[in-house]
């Protein structure tokens, strides 16, 4: 049987190579975080200790218009006291292109251990974020928000 | 290399805990982003923001893409004494924007 050849007179093998360019084009945009990815960069922070659920509060709205600017606080239930404080916090995303967010370094001098900050979302997700205790527990809780118009697509 | 914004009490009691707020103008350019024309926009953002209070580092973070735009970060301290806390935001570049707030403690 003879190949028809495709529309526009072009043969099956060009159609073949332009639609393996179009998926090389596709593969080159910039990777989006998968759980995967975030598991990783979670084992990446905490190594192999247990995150145990609880002591974590991650404030987050949880529908936002604009994934620009989303503001978030985590505040951890510590005594923040040279013997038992908050060494850091992490903060990680399951869509985002890179699953890292931000981690901050605290002391016991904070007082408390409450940071906020604002930000990007590229899709509607969930967003983790751990504690690192003085004890070197790890602590977590996890949020989920809906982004109506996402950050990183607009040009 | 930008306009900075930092909020910290002029005054406080000795072993208050008071909130500090620090927020300065940057664009924070993912790397994933498109110009104009058609090209990506190569990443520039700050990844480093440090505070002293008296040259005693207080608090730090590592920052990532995904901090918004004009980054603003808010934490808390105790305020032990009377002296200068000052704040450093550190770019891709190695550049680095140095600002202080002097705070009286009684």
């Amino acid at each position: 049987m003879r190949e028809r050849s495709g529309t526009f007179g072009a043969t099956r093998r060009e159609v073949l190579a332009s639609s393996a360019g179009a998926v090389a084009l596709i593969l080159a945009r910039p990777a989006r975080a998968t759980l995967e990815s975030m598991a990783a960069a979670i084992k990446a922070f905490v190594g192999e200790a247990q995150v145990q659920k609880g002591k974590v509060a991650l404030e987050i709205p949880p529908l936002v218009e604009n994934g620009n600017s989303v503001p978030l606080t985590v505040r951890v239930d510590s005594p923040m006291t040279p013997q038992d404080f908050v060494r850091s916090i992490a903060i990680f995303n399951e869509k985002n292109p890179q699953p890292n967010v931000a981690h901050f370094h605290l002391s016991p001098r904070a007082g408390r251990a409450a940071v906020s900050t604002r930000i990007r979302l590229g899709d509607s997700q969930n967003i983790v974020a751990i504690a690192q205790l003085s004890d070197g527990t790890f602590w977590s809780d996890t949020a989920e928000l809906i982004v109506t118009l996402p950050a990183c697509v607009e040009s | 290399m930008a306009r900075a914004l930092i909020n910290v009490p002029a005054k406080a009691k000795r072993g208050d805990i008071i909130e500090i707020k620090a927020l300065i103008s940057h664009p924070m350019e993912t790397g994933y982003r498109t110009g104009a024309d058609g090209a990506l926009v190569p990443r520039d953002i700050i990844n480093r923001f440090l505070c002293t209070y008296n040259g005693e580092e207080i608090f730090s973070a590592d920052l990532f893409p995904a901090i918004a735009a004009n980054p603003f970060i808010s934490f808390t301290t105790t305020a032990t004494q009377s002296g200068r806390i000052a704040f450093r935001w550190i770019d891709d570049q190695g550049r680095a924007q140095l600002e202080t707030a002097e705070i009286t403690v009684e």
